[in-house]
């Protein structure tokens, strides 16, 4: 009998791409699906996903839900729960394209909610943890559901199968967004399943990556700590938990952020020229040693109004950055902006363990 | 000359163009596409557009140039043959090389010239116009690597330049002091014995991309090359 995948391990890469208007400008998804392709070898077919943010104007003030349901029962169970502690405004199936290449699809729902104002009230908490504690308690707890997006004015569309295609199954064409990110997966360690699938979402912070973190079960049992759980069976998914845990709850900056999960090698802190840096450096070492991320990995990190694209410090993966007018592009190969813009200038590749922080002006998302 | 329109194409197909015939070729609309002229012997290929990872992986002779930039991977293990690129190229740049020449007219990436080798008459050699990211020359056990530091203001190559070196030189058109190198490797300035085996590779640079050899060769240069046959000895185990 042949092996199914997951039983076997399979070697190789990934493919991340994004491209965002620092004007806020919005873009449909056909772009960002055009830079798949020239890196399509560097997908199998087993996962693919897109995060597109400012596609949800008419509910921007509402969280949108988007939740994979193995078969009715669960939406039925899901439903319940969430009704008990959300206002649910609106709730669909999230409009697909069949396509033979997408197969065997959960039910794709999404909600837009607000969490009951009695309930956020008893429990003392803010509308942020409120949600990330449902969505916790959701895929945790609810047997064949999962919560792959949770934000404002954001979404997830992720699956099983060439991004490519993908993207051609959620209608992206159909959206319009100041900033998209990209995956194509390869998945090496790890089943590709729906939910396995890229980018990894926590209320408006999402990851893609490229790559295979060493680090894993050290990152996981510590952030497990602070009540997240990581369930989707694979590495990235505790990316974006830390991400969201040291911005959204120990306040640090998005270069803080790098400084924690790509932090610089001792040797290389010794050698800051100012002792600013090099106790700053040092601090973020010795209070997050669990957080640090080894192996290697190139992600991108979106969130409300901008993104940060990363390597880690020995940057054994590639990444590239180019820029036209108001858009700058990030994706692992210079073919893939040239395939967004063939015109792009100023490419250049970022040392491991730099961060590149892109924003959009404020007033313009 | 040949020409493929490689718009659209996939690796396996334009390969397979490739292969067809042995003619000199120009390739244009370049676009990611991998391997291409992966252990090609003896003809010229052209092309404009932006190649994909592994372009001239195990090249055997044969000639590219590319007017454009360059990916991952170039001359990956590459035997013989040259690969001239008009513009940057991305990480682990000739990869275990172990002949032939690639000349780079912009800034190397990652880890380029790692595991470089050579043996008798096969002698590697990697030029780089501009800066060279960390790990420059890494377990290079022979062949040449020469960065000039052309076009840029930051230092010449970033950081842990030639860990675990055990063979081959490196040369670096600066003073290199801000350059920290291991202890297991040497630096020093290149004397005028040093500067007549990187004379015909400089000359060819400025054959590729213009430039002047004379103030080329006229600046100071490091030579970097490891201390012993051995230096790794009783580094992880007493032997």
């Amino acid at each position: 009998m042949s092996m199914l995948e997951g039983q076997i391990r399979i070697p190789s890469g990934c493919a991340i791409s994004a491209v965002i208007s620092r004007e806020g400008r919005r873009m449909t998804g056909e772009k960002i699906i055009e830079s798949m392709r020239p890196m399509h070898e560097r997908s199998n077919g087993l996962g693919g996903g897109f995060a597109g943010y400012g596609i949800y104007p008419e509910y921007k003030d509402l969280f949108a839900l988007h939740i994979f349901y193995d078969g009715e029962p669960c939406r039925a169970a899901c439903e319940a729960y969430l009704r008990d502690h959300l206002e649910i405004v609106k709730g669909e199936i999230i409009p697909t394209r069949k396509i033979p290449s997408i197969t065997d699809e959960p039910l794709i729902w999404r909600y837009f909610v607000t969490p009951l104002r009695s309930v956020l009230a008893s429990r003392q908490l803010d509308e942020n943890e409120f949600l990330a504690r449902i969505v916790m308690h959701i895929n945790t707890h609810l047997q064949g559901t999962y919560v792959f997006s949770s934000g404002k004015n954001m979404g997830v569309f992720k699956a099983v199968g060439f991004p490519e295609d993908v993207g051609e199954f959620y209608r992206l064409e159909e959206y319009e967004a100041y900033c998209w990110t990209a995956h194509g997966r390869y998945p090496t360690n790890t089943p590709g399943w729906w939910g396995g699938a890229h980018p990894f979402a926590l209320l408006d912070r999402t990851i893609v990556h490229n790559g295979e973190i060493s680090s894993y079960d050290a990152n996981r049992r510590y952030i497990e700590m602070f009540g997240y759980k990581c369930t989707l069976q694979t590495d990235t998914e505790v990316i974006t938990y830390i991400a969201d845990f040291l911005q959204r709850k120990q306040g640090l900056s998005l270069t803080e952020l790098a400084s924690v999960i790509a932090a610089p090698f001792w040797s290389t802190i010794k050698r800051k020229p100012t002792e600013e840096e090099r106790l700053k450096l040092s601090f973020l070492r010795k209070v997050y040693p669990s957080l640090l991320i080894t192996g290697p990995f190139s992600i991108i990190l979106g969130f409300e109004g901008g993104l940060m694209a990363l390597n880690d410090r020995l940057k054994l993966r590639s990444m590239v950055v180019g820029e036209k007018d108001d858009l700058t592009f990030i994706a692992s190969e210079e073919a893939a902006i040239r395939a967004m813009e063939p015109e792009a200038g100023n490419i250049w590749s970022p040392a491991g363990g730099e961060p590149v922080i892109v924003t959009v002006k404020e007033g313009c998302y | 000359m040949l020409a493929i329109d490689t718009s659209n194409m996939d690796f396996l197909e334009l390969g397979k163009r490739l292969r067809e015939t042995e003619e000199d070729t120009v390739l244009r609309g370049c676009l990611g596409q991998r391997f291409i002229a992966a252990g090609m012997k003896r003809r010229k290929l052209e092309i404009h557009g932006i190649p994909g990872n592994a372009l001239g992986a195990y090249l055997d002779g044969a000639d590219i140039e590319v007017f454009g930039n360059a990916q991952d991977a170039v001359g990956d293990t590459m035997n013989a043959g040259s690969i001239v690129i008009h513009g940057s190229i991305g990480d682990t740049a000739g990869y275990a090389m172990r002949g032939g020449e690639i000349y780079v007219e912009g800034d190397a990436g990652y880890r380029a010239g790692i595991h470089m080798k050579e043996y008798h008459e096969h002698l590697p050699v990697l030029v780089i116009g501009g800066k060279a990211g960390s790990f420059l020359g890494e377990y290079q056990a022979g062949g040449m690597i020469i960065v000039l530091g052309l076009h840029t203001d930051g230092p010449i190559v970033s950081n842990y330049p030639c860990t675990g070196m055990h063979g081959g030189k490196l040369f670096l058109r600066s003073d290199c002091k801000d350059i920290l190198f291991p202890d297991q490797v040497t630096a020093r300035p290149a004397s005028a014995e040093d500067l007549k085996e990187i004379e015909p590779y400089l000359r060819q640079y400025c054959v590729h991309f213009g430039g002047d050899y004379a103030s080329l060769i006229g600046s100071p240069f490091t030579v970097v090359t490891p201390d012993s046959r051995n230096p790794y000895r009783q580094m992880y185990v007493a032997n």
